[in-house]
């Protein structure tokens, strides 16, 4: 057997493609969802004065976004295993004679593919409400960075859906983890100035995900160098993969 | 040659032990079959030899592979129906069948002309285009059955396989197994309620109970092993002529059953006024009596002490606090 059996890839990834385009609810919310947060939050806060803020909030904001969005679809992608195990179809794909690691990267590729669009889109609506892009590195440099997030968040995901049996434990780690994390991660206000925010989030993996982003994307208001980010990134992504493919490996259906 | 073969297999859910030190082998060719009621543990040993569970002691290899070190070689070799759903219902019939063509590395032209075979075996021609979610309970079992008997595994793993299929999709699936075993050589390992599927189709067959294997043989053997002859009969006073029968040496086994008397002989034809001869010198009247052949109903029952169809319908305390997927 190839470690890398590209059919396998393929199939997965359709599958993956196929959902998303057929689930019409999960198309919509997922490009409405992050359009309301920048809006609302966007008009809500423009006026009232934020410390350490540099720029419009608008185009502070829109790196927090983006982020969210691929975070919450790349995550919901490898939380979607248990759907498999539910249904299933989990244990179809786990007795193919098709690697496990090729099951992994095949999802992985869906769900970057998927949490990818959505934040190209968000990108062409930001650009279109005028926030000006730093420069055309800047922007090569950001879909690294959602690229990295995509992969990182479906890691992520394949370690919880490995871990649980079934969705009861979901809000929790939403709501627990995933929201407390995202808020102190500079998403949706600057944390560099107030000095405990700053140190409690350079221990936030999603930090460096949202001020990398932020650094590349409009070059300002960023707490590190984007290239300190995105080595740091990258062994988070690393990481969570690796585990993610671990757990994955051992889980029983 | 020995295509499966288990050592002191052993699976444990917390202290709860579903299979319980079971050795057996299966020769390449052959159709062996788990008969036992809910519970016995069936699923849990094919979980095992599927690569899907861990066993917690002993071992076992499918066509030489090792179940816990060599996966993958053992997953090469394999085909599987499972008992529960495993289908992906937000795609068509079609699709499922397509997606598993390509992760058995089936080549196009030849996945084309086998996705045509299995939907017509199953006669899901008309549906083949229709999300699965929108199937019948029956006709996803038939889709999944056509998806098990695509590819050609050496040994093909099912699952109950006719659970709820109507009779005459089940004469078909019957015959295409025994085709496929006929020409392809393809090992089959099958689990089953049903005593006429396990008659039809087995050529050995393992009774399974609370994780132990009982007993293992081939149909035939297993039949004749409690009497060549049964006589079924009623009487007044059953009491006393029990009492009586039960000092006969010529009978190999009594059962008091609903009613009904059941004596496990041979030459039962010849035994017949032997038996009225007793009952009226006791001056019991005999009201029914007749000779038959053992089925497997019989061998379940002088095995296990039950009919299978007594089981059904009792559930294992765990299995109320662990709710599981049911088919719809
Ligand atoms: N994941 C699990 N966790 C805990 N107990 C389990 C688990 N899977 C199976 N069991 C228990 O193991 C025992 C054997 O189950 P198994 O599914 O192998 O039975 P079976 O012979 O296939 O029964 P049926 O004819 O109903 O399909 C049952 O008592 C069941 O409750
Ligand atoms: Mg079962």
């Amino acid at each position: 057997m190839k470690t890398f059996d590209l059919q396998a890839i393929y199939v997965m990834w359709l599958r993956q493609m196929k959902h998303f385009v057929r689930s019409k609810s999960r198309l919509v919310t997922s490009i409405i969802q992050p359009l309301f947060f920048l809006f609302i939050l966007g008009s809500g806060f423009r006026t009232i004065s934020m410390p350490g803020l540099e720029v419009d909030y608008l185009y502070f904001l829109s790196p927090g976004i983006i982020t969210m969005a691929i975070l919450f679809s790349s995550m919901f992608t490898g939380i979607s295993v248990l759907w498999d195990k539910q249904f299933g179809f989990l244990q179809e794909v786990l007795v193919a004679p098709i690697s496990r690691i090729s099951i992994i990267v095949g999802r992985t590729l869906g769900g970057a593919t998927t949490a990818l669009f959505q934040g190209f889109i968000i990108l062409i609506i930001i650009a279109v409400l005028g926030v000006p892009f730093s420069s055309v590195i800047g922007i090569l440099s950001a879909i690294a960075f959602m690229v990295l997030i995509a992969f990182t968040a479906v890691g992520f995901g394949l370690i919880i859906a490995s871990k649980m049996q079934d969705f009861q434990g979901f809000p929790l780690i939403m709501n627990l983890v995933i929201m407390p994390l995202l808020f102190l991660s500079s998403a949706f206000f600057p944390v560099g100035s107030q000095s405990t925010l700053q140190t409690i989030a350079f221990f936030n993996p999603f930090f460096y995900m949202v001020d990398g982003l932020r650094g590349s994307l409009i070059g300002k208001n960023n707490v590190l160098l984007p290239q300190i980010d995105i080595a740091i990134v990258i062994v988070i992504c690393i990481i969570m993969i690796g585990l993610g493919s671990y757990f994955f490996n051992k889980s029983e259906v | 040659m020995d295509i499966i073969k288990t050592n002191q297999l052993t699976r444990k859910f917390d202290d709860f032990t579903a299979v319980d030190d079971i050795s057996f082998s299966v020769k390449k060719g052959e159709i062996f079959g788990f008969l036992g009621p809910n519970g016995a543990g069936k699923t849990t040993t094919i979980k095992m030899l599927t690569t899907l569970l861990y066993p917690t002691s002993g071992s076992a290899s499918i066509a030489g592979h090792d179940i816990i070190k060599e996966r993958n070689d053992v997953r090469q070799n394999i085909g599987v129906v499972f008992q529960e759903p495993a289908l992906d219902i937000e795609l068509s019939g079609k699709e499922n069948l397509d997606y598993h063509a390509r992760m058995y590395n089936i080549p196009r032209e030849k996945r084309k002309e086998r996705i045509k075979d299995v939907l017509q075996l199953v006669d899901l021609e008309n549906k083949q285009d229709t999300f699965v979610k929108f199937y019948s309970g029956g006709m996803k079992r038939r889709l999944e059955i056509a998806r098990g008997l695509m590819h050609s595994p050496v040994v093909l793993f099912l699952d109950e396989p006719t659970l709820g299929l109507d009779a005459q999709t089940r004469r078909a699936i019957w015959q295409y197994i025994r085709k496929m075993n006929k020409e392809e050589q393809t090992t089959i390992f099958l689990t089953t309620h049903y005593m006429d599927e396990a008659d039809y189709l087995c050529d050995r067959i393992g009774i399974i109970d609370h994780g132990k294997i009982l007993v293992m043989d081939s149909v035939s053997n297993l039949k004749t092993s409690v009497g060549n002859d049964l006589i079924t009969l009623s009487s007044t006073n059953m009491g006393d002529l029990i009492k009586r029968l039960e000092k006969e040496s010529w009978i190999k086994k009594l059962k008091n059953q609903d009613n009904f008397l059941t004596l496990y002989v041979e030459k039962g034809d010849e035994k017949i006024p032997l038996i009225i001869e007793i009952a009226q010198k006791l001056s019991i009247k005999i009201k029914s009596i007749s000779v038959r052949k053992p089925t497997l109903d019989d061998v379940f029952l002088s095995y296990t002490g039950r009919t299978i169809r007594e089981n059904n319908g009792k559930v294992n305390p765990k299995d109320m606090i662990h709710p599981r997927f049911h088919r719809g």
